[in-house]
């Protein structure tokens, strides 16, 4: 990694496990579950994410000092707004079953806190280059926990993975389905996004166990 | 009628926290007493009852497809509703920032008790995500509008507030280490989510077109569609059959 100084890079790898937007920071929960229902849907929006984020923290690094701190909250929206709006028309444009499906979730990337929170926490007070990095490195950690999760559900819920049937045909009692396995319906209902995200946490702060809370 | 239906679905059956997932961050963050929640939830109640009126006005008369006509013919072609994020979340922000200044003015009580929480409701999706629902879900009238806004606000109030007092309880009870703080309230809210679906029943009609078209995913349905059409095509077929042996 010629490219990136030691420090640069802790700024991805941090949020893939330690201090993961979504598992510890507790930012961009609302999207998170919304859309995990298929692996696909988690994987475009963990897309979309990535290029609002990168780019956002790009633009409001390069204007950090002339924004007015008293009216910042609203440049900033504006800003991911106006990227929001790029995605959401890309989208509609590529693939509008899957923009469908994401429906309002998309729009409500500008409220996604994970980017509000970045934006406040470090493209204030960052240089463009690393916020850049640091944006991209959140993107990522939000985009494993959305995957993780995607994939799971999708696999439980439909068995199948990306709309390809993995564990067999269950009309037709192929594959697994030829032993009794019948697909858990259950896991496509939104209650299990938060239960599965639950069980997520409790695996990685028992295998990390200085992340801990006290209650 | 129609307006105890919207009040009711909006509160139990869409429910913006369980049925959504909207405003999940500071239902996660602001949940840890039961007093700091329930000045958030007021919050959150007052500003949508402002704010989703408001883009419903903004959405009918200029960014819909056709909306500009009142400004005469020649500007019923215009479709602005690509616009439409941006112009919600501005609306959004000017107005928390006016209500603040007004009730920072008019009754101090009131903004000593809900103060720090004014701001953070600018970046609340339950916010936003009420303005897009409403879009989506073409409400028709602005008393309507209003309706939902207040509604889907006290079904906001009512998830926090339940599960700020879980958490006010289960602060003495013998929780895993791993799972304490953020897991066990992720699993709390899930298991209230699975509640908070039963009252699906309650309304009949209309509803359960919804649900099933935002968590159901596309494969499962063409699989049975096409299985009843064939059937269908069988049974024709067997009928034309008997008519030709007829």
């Amino acid at each position: 990694m010629g490219l990136l100084s030691k420090k640069d890079l802790k700024l991805i790898t941090d949020p893939l496990a330690d201090n993961n937007p979504i598992t510890i920071q507790v930012l961009g929960i609302c999207s998170a579950l919304a859309i995990t229902a298929e692996l696909k849907a988690s994987i475009v929006m963990s897309i979309a994410v990535l290029f609002v984020m990168g780019l956002g923290n790009l633009t409001i690094s390069l204007m950090r000092n002339i924004i007015p701190p008293k009216i910042r909250i609203i440049v900033q929206l504006i800003v991911v707004a106006t990227l929001v709006i790029i995605v959401d028309l890309v989208l509609k444009a590529f693939a509008y079953e899957l923009s469908k499906t994401l429906s309002v979730f998309v729009g409500l990337i500008i409220t996604n806190c994970i980017i509000m929170g970045r934006f406040e926490a470090f493209a204030l007070a960052n240089g463009p280059f690393r916020s850049f990095i640091d944006g991209i490195g959140n993107a990522l950690g939000y985009a494993v926990i959305l995957i993780i999760v995607g994939f799971f559900r999708e696999l439980l819920g439909s068995g199948t993975l990306l709309g390809f049937k993995v564990l067999g045909d269950p009309i037709e009692k192929t594959g697994v389905y030829a032993f009794g396995y019948e697909n858990n319906g259950f896991m496509l209902l939104a209650p299990m996004a938060l239960i599965t995200v639950g069980i997520i946490i409790w695996v990685q702060r028992s295998r990390n166990t200085s992340l801990i809370e006290d209650n | 009628m129609e307006h105890i239906e919207l009040f009711f679905k909006s509160i139990f059956v869409d429910n913006m926290v369980f049925a959504t997932f909207l405003g999940m961050c500071s239902y996660l963050a602001v949940s840890k007493k039961v007093s700091t929640a329930v000045g958030l939830g007021a919050a959150v109640i007052f500003v949508m009852a402002i704010t989703v009126p408001l883009n419903w006005l903004l959405d009918q008369y200029i960014l819909q497809e056709g909306a500009l006509k009142w400004l005469g013919e020649e500007y019923a072609t215009y479709d602005l509703s690509f616009l439409s994020f941006i112009m919600f979340i501005a609306t959004i922000a000017t107005m928390v920032q006016l209500v603040e200044i007004i009730v920072e003015k008019f009754a101090p009580a009131l903004y000593n008790s809900l103060g720090i929480f004014l701001p953070l409701i600018a970046v609340n999706c339950a916010i936003l995500g009420g303005s897009l629902f409403m879009q989506s879900r073409e409400i028709a009238s602005l008393d309507l509008a209003f309706n939902y806004g207040i509604s889907s606000g006290i079904g906001f109030f009512l998830a926090i507030l339940t599960i700020a007092a879980i958490r006010e309880k289960i602060r003495y009870s013998n929780v895993p280490a791993p799972l304490r703080g953020l897991g066990i309230t992720f699993i709390i809210t899930g298991l209230m989510a699975i509640g908070f679906m039963s009252f699906g029943g309650m309304l009949t009609g209309g509803d359960v077109e919804e649900t099933a078209e935002e968590t159901t995913i596309v494969t499962t349905p063409t699989e049975n569609n096409t299985i009843e059409v064939s059937k269908e095509e069988t049974i024709k077929l067997a009928n034309n059959e008997k008519e030709i042996i007829e």
